[in-house]
Formats: structure tokens, sequence, C-alpha cells
């Protein structure tokens, strides 16, 4: 920390740090003072002016996110006048905010309501005119609602600042100012990578996932069809926040439960997928590494990353593995091997999958994992969305007892939980190359270089005599940054893992919105539910991939070995260069 | 993307490597974006998705930018550009006789532009002729003492003269 520094709050004497904002030496101090435009990973923008105090000799009130304390500075966070410049702020806002909470989607976990209710606003003062614009429905992931907008600029930095996409920007000016993309051009034909994190980061419900629960509750009642669910693996580590657990507790069996109770005839595990993929990405990557195909390989299990990668770096589709994500190789065994097993016919079978993620849902729609015609998933739903669902069904997710998978796709392996995490598909790719490759049993399967949160983490191992390099970035603007350092130095790694969220999966934008005591993509939270996944891994007895004999037997009886023909054909993918071209932004412009 | 051959793209290319030159590239966006206006008239989406590749910039930003100045048209715009003053001098000597007449007259609204690709109505802040009020300009001539009764004459005239001159007025 800096120099100490003195100050007074409400007349009382603290002690600050030099280079701090005012906000930050208070929320030390124990005082949260209301905000909304802040947020910690983002810049700071200072638009909201809720986070007003104020200041002994300062003539106007300060916006605390922004201002630095001094030596001997006087603080007010409460006074009768402050507390009512800050309430007719939030009003003012309000003012041109739809007044329909009672039927909004975010309603009882929205910032603003929780921001309103702070302040003691019990009715409208001022009414003046209101914004209209039309919904944006064109992506299959995310929507955009501009009337709920209150032109915080969250979503805008978290594009531009941390998935360095750039899809959203203020246009137009004063009253008339709309986040809009390029040429307020649909969606689904601009540079978003589908990833959500707007959502995540948008205080009301101007960003939401495109819902399909109502879809999904029609077809649960369809007697014709046979109804099967899987579930990714940081669904578990993250949906009981949005029953009141605390982050980090996992519910596994417990979903299995409640997903029963919903109506699906069969639960399976996307962690099952997740172990076929590493058989596959591990014979893929040892292919690659005996000169037949380009180095480094690079994961492709997260969907936004393959749309940021077909967008703003083509030039890298050969390094990117074929093998298609966990929840379309689920979704393809489902409707050959198991449909063939249980003699249901394709078009009868509803295969539905609960992701952490938005871009899953765009990923379920791409027709380049149809096979023979047929899209492996028929529908995709959110964290949120299956926590909407199981509440709105009235089934009791805190009495529940858990009940296992059903098989034969239900088994995984530890090294399956773990994709959930930034690190987890490197590290489980790695516990079966190594051992496929030297055939020795790795060890030490913990491979703490690349778990943590940092955002590029680099690694290395021996296998037979040849050091493997390998790194892991997530989020896409650490992606970005890693590439560039590919392009520039290619030989630099062998192997590279990219999640689009921060993270990894656990930080998807689907997963649960942050309670009142927390902050979107709050890292404690972040950590926590990465423990839930390694702990569910250290839990299991098999915890390699290639160990899994439910794993075994669809090569026995199905597949064949990795990488065979009838693998290729339905478990993996191509790539092309997509429009509209995505531009990662050279040195800093001004926003 | 527009014509490689395109002469109008190559002045533009031009232009903007002489400012990829310079410290700070990014902050010459909007005078990038004046030059394209100067070249095409105004903004088009496969102009500004040119700037945005040759600059690095994302085409958010530029669209931002382009919609944040009132002065970067995103339509085409009419041979004639017709500027109604709107400061305190006209406005009190009836600019707003004279803008609903023009509006009247050419059946279109501020900021949009005639079929026939002849006309533009803008509406002007102070054109520095408050001697004059109420005054429009039509592009880089003042016509001032108007009254609004002036204003079908006005209108035929460069008509005739849009007419006779040849050229294809959209151009």
């Amino acid at each position: 920390m800096e120099n100490k520094i003195n100050i007074s709050v409400n007349g009382r004497a603290f002690t600050a740090y030099e280079g701090q904002t005012i906000m930050q030496a208070l929320d030390n101090l124990g005082f949260k003072i209301p905000r909304l435009c802040y947020h910690p990973r983002l810049s700071i923008e200072g638009a909201c002016r809720v986070c007003i105090v104020e200041v002994e000799g300062m003539k106007n009130y300060v916006a605390s996110c922004s201002f630095p304390v001094s030596e001997g500075m006087g603080i007010y966070t409460n006074t009768r006048e402050l507390r009512q410049a800050r309430r007719d702020i939030v009003e003012l806002i309000l003012d041109n905010h739809p007044e329909d909470c009672h039927t909004c989607e975010r309603d009882g976990i929205c910032e603003l309501q929780r921001l309103a209710y702070a302040m003691g606003i019990r009715r409208r003062h001022f009414e003046g005119e209101r914004k209209h614009y039309d919904e944006d429905l064109s992506s299959p992931s995310v929507i955009r609602n501009p009337d709920k907008c209150v032109l915080c600029g969250r979503c805008v930095r978290i594009c531009s600042e941390v998935q360095k996409v750039n899809a959203l920007r203020y246009a137009h000016r004063g009253f008339g100012t709309v986040v809009m993309p390029a040429y307020n051009m649909p969606f689904s034909e601009s540079v978003c990578t589908a990833c959500g994190q707007c959502i995540n980061v948008c205080p009301t419900a101007s960003f939401l996932e495109k819902n399909y629960t109502q879809e999904l509750f029609e077809k649960l009642n369809d007697k014709s069809l046979v109804k099967v669910a899987q579930i990714a693996p940081s669904v578990r580590a993250a949906i009981g926040e949005a029953f009141g657990f605390p982050p980090g507790t996992a519910h596994e069996g417990e979903m299995a439960a409640a997903l029963r109770r919903l109506g699906f005839d069969h639960v399976f595990d996307t962690q099952f997928a997740a172990d076929l993929t590493i058989m596959e990405e591990a014979h893929e990557f040892l292919e690659r590494l005996q000169g037949r195909g380009k180095l480094p390989m690079i994961t492709s299990c997260s969907s936004a990353w393959m749309k940021f990668m077909e967008q703003f770096y083509p030039d890298f589709i050969e390094n990117v593995s074929t093998c298609k994500s966990p929840m379309a190789m689920m979704g393809s065994i489902l409707k050959t091997y198991f449909a063939e097993k249980m003699k249901i016919a394709p078009s009868k079978l509803l295969t539905a999958a609960v992701m952490c993620c938005t871009a899953k849902k765009y990923e379920a729609r791409r027709p380049e994992i149809r096979v023979d015609g047929v899209d492996p998933v028929d529908m995709v739903v959110t964290t949120r969305e299956a926590a909407w669902m199981i509440k709105s069904a009235g089934i009791d997710f805190h009495g529940i007892k858990p009940e296992p998978f059903d098989n034969p796709l239900g088994h995984s392996s530890g090294a399956g939980a773990i994709f959930g995490v930034t690190g987890g598909v490197m590290e489980a790719a790695i516990r079966t190359a190594y051992e496929l490759y030297t055939g020795e049993t790795l060890l030490d399967i913990e491979i703490n270089d690349i778990r943590g949160l940092k955002g590029i983490k680099e690694g290395s191992l021996v296998m037979e005599g040849r050091e493997i390099r390998v790194a892991v970035a997530h989020g896409l603007g650490n992606a970005a940054e890693l590439l560039e350092t590919v392009k520039k130095d290619p030989e630099r790694y062998h192997f590279i893992e990219i999640m689009g969220c921060p993270g990894g999966c656990i930080g998807g934008g689907g997963q649960p919105y942050a309670g009142s005591n927390s902050v979107p993509l709050d890292e404690e939270t972040l950590k926590k539910r990465a423990e839930a996944l390694y702990g569910l891994d250290r839990s299991r007895t098999i915890r390699r991939s290639h160990d899994n004999p439910d794993i075994q037997r669809v090569y026995k009886e199905f597949l064949g070995r990795p990488l065979s023909p009838i693998a290729h054909k339905i478990l993996h993918t191509r790539y092309e260069a997509k429009k509209p071209v995505g531009i990662i932004p050279k040195g800093s412009i001004a926003r | 993307m527009p014509d490689n051959n395109d002469k109008a793209l190559l002045e533009l290319k031009e232009y903007i490597n002489g400012k990829k030159q310079k410290e700070n590239p990014g902050s010459y966006l909007i005078d990038i974006l004046h030059k394209a206006q100067n070249i095409y008239g105004y903004l088009k989406k496969d102009v500004m998705d040119f700037v945005a590749e040759e600059m690095s910039i994302p085409t958010a930003h530029i669209w931002g930018v382009a919609t944040f100045y009132h002065y970067f048209n995103l339509k085409p715009i009419g041979k004639y550009v017709i500027a109604v003053c709107m400061g305190t001098a006209c406005y009190v000597k009836g600019a707003q006789d004279v803008l609903d007449s023009l509006k009247e007259t050419l059946k279109i609204g501020t900021g949009e532009t005639t079929p026939d690709g002849l006309f533009t109505i803008q509406e002007a802040r102070c054109l520095g002729a408050c001697g004059l009020a109420p005054v429009v300009m039509v592009n880089d001539k003042i016509h001032g003492d108007l009254s609004h009764k002036d204003i079908p004459a006005l209108v035929e005239s460069y008509r005739k003269k849009g007419m006779s001159s040849g050229k294809d007025p959209a151009e």
C-alpha cells in the first residue's frame, strides 16, 4: 500500500491510502456508498452520479468512484441534502425507465430496483418524456431492450475492455442516446460473440438471454416425445446461488433429481461428453504432435470463442481442434448411439441442454454441428432459466434428495468435472495425453500452474524427453492477447486452451445474477465455484477420462476408436471465416 | 467494401495512410470521417467499414462517433442542401414559418432528401448573418430577408438550375 493519509468521514477520523478513490477508501472503512455504473473490473465511467458524497470545501458533490482522497479531506456520506440529491438522481433515472417491475424478468434481482428501495423512493415525483425503442430479438442468445437501459455503460465496457469484442457502443446523443451495435444492425448480424457478459453486468433487464423456458415446458408436456436433458459442469457449481445457497455449493444429484421432476425421461451428464471430448482431443493433439496437423492446437469447447475466432482470428482456423464441444458431442451421441440403442426415431427425441452459457444457444443452431442434417441439441436453457423453471414448477430444491444421473451416458471422471473452470480442459487433456503418449501413469494429476484466475497462464510438461509447452486464456480479451503472442512466436506453445468467459464456464453468461451482497463476476464467487468443481474432481475415484468405463463402452459398441471415421462424422466439426470481420483496436481509443 | 479501383476510395485511403503515420492515429477519426463525407457526400456503411478496417477501430465505435455529431450525414444528401437558420434573430423574424413552408413545398421533413435527389432540408443554428434575418443557406449561398412566401419561388429557381445542369442530381 501507498502512504497513509488522514481523512474524516462524517466528522470521525479515519486512515486512507494515497492513490485511493473516495469510494475505495470508504469501502475499506465499512461505508458502502450506493453506486450504479461502477464495476470493480471495469474502467471508471462516472456516468450515473449515484455515488456522490460531500467533500468539505468543494462547491459541488463529487462522484466518489472517480475522485481521489487527499490528506485532511473531510467527507460526508449521509447528510440530509446529500441523501436528497442522491435520491433525486435515482428518481430521474427511474423516470426514464418503464414502470413494469412486477412483470420484468429481473424482478427481485435487479440492481436498479434494489437501489431505488435503498434510496427510499416510494413513489415517483418526476414524470417526463420516456424513451421507447424496439427490442432486438434477432440473436438466438442475447436480446437487447433499450427501454430498460439506464446508460450505465457497463455492457459497453465489459464488451470492449474485458472481451475486446467491441460489439456495443453508445450511439446518438443526449436524450436519444442508445447502446447499440454498429449501424444499429440486428445483434445476430453484428460481431457479438453471444458470450452474454453484457447480461451478467447489466444492472437491469436491458440485456437478457433469449428465453426458451415456455417452449421447453410445452415440449416436456408432449407425451409423444422422449425428453432427454444434459447438464454442464458449471451449472451444478452455481445454480444453488439462485436458491439462496452460498457460492461454491455443488448441486449435482439435486439437479438430476430436479430435472426428472420437471419431466425429463433421461438425465445425462455433459461431463460424460467432456470425457469423450478429451478422448478425441487428446488423440488429435498427439496426431498433430507427430506432424499430422498444425500446432499449437487450440481447444474448441467454448462457443463464444468459436464465433470470436471465426470473425476476429480466422487465420487460426487450422489450429483449432475439430472436436465439437461437449454439449454438441452429447447431443450427437444421443441422436445416434442412444436413439438406436433405445429404438427411438431421432425426430421423437427431444434433447435439451442446461448450460452456464448463452453462446451455447448460438452453437446449437450452427449448421456445422449437424449430423445427417439433424440438430444434435434441440434446446438450450441457461442456469438462470433452469433455476426459474424449477421454481416455477414448484420443485423444492432445498429439500430434494440427490439422485444419480442415468446410464449409460451419466458417469464421468473427475477430469470431466473440471471442464467448467479455466485450465480444466487443458488439465484433463494432459491427464489423458500424457498416459497415451508415454504409456506411463501421470502421478501428479493436479496441474497447479494452469489453475487460478490469472488471465493468461503458462505451463509445461515433459513427455518422454520432449517438452510440451501449454497456455491457457479465459475471457476473450485475454484470448486475443495470447493469440497476438502466438502470431509473433508460433513455436512458443504446443497446446492452448481458450475459454470465452472470465473464469471459464463458471463465469458464463448464463450463470445466476449476483446477489445483493456481491457484484457480477466477483472473483471470490468465481473461486468458490471453481473450488466446487475441483472438489467434485477429488471426490471421484476415476479422475482420468480414458479410465471412464462408460466411455470405453461407447467406443467398443459404437465409435470403434478415437478419430475413427464414425467418430469424425459424429463428434467433429468445421469452421470458416465469418462476417462481419471483427476488429481488435490497436492501442487505446477514446470512448 | 467499395470497389478497390474506385478513385474516390484511393483518395480516402491515401488520406488515411497519411494519418496513420502520426502519433496516436485513432485521434484522427473525426478528421477522416470529415474527409470521407467530403468525398462521398455522406457516410455510407461500406465506407465506415473501410475506415474501421484501415484504422483498426471497431465499427461500433465509428458508428457511435458518426451518430453523435449532427454534421455527419448518414443518408445521401441532395444536390442542394437548404439549411434554415433557427438562431435567435432568424427565429423571431419568422424562421419557423420559412421552415414550415419549405417542408410543405418539398414534401419532406428536416434531415430528409427529396426522392429526385435535388433537395435536403437541414436546420442550422446561427449562421452569422443576423442582419439579413431570416436566412437560409443553399449549399454555400446565403439568401436573406426572406418571407415564407418567397420559398416556393426560391425552390423553383434551384430546381430549374438543377435540372438544366445535365448532371444526375443524385450523384
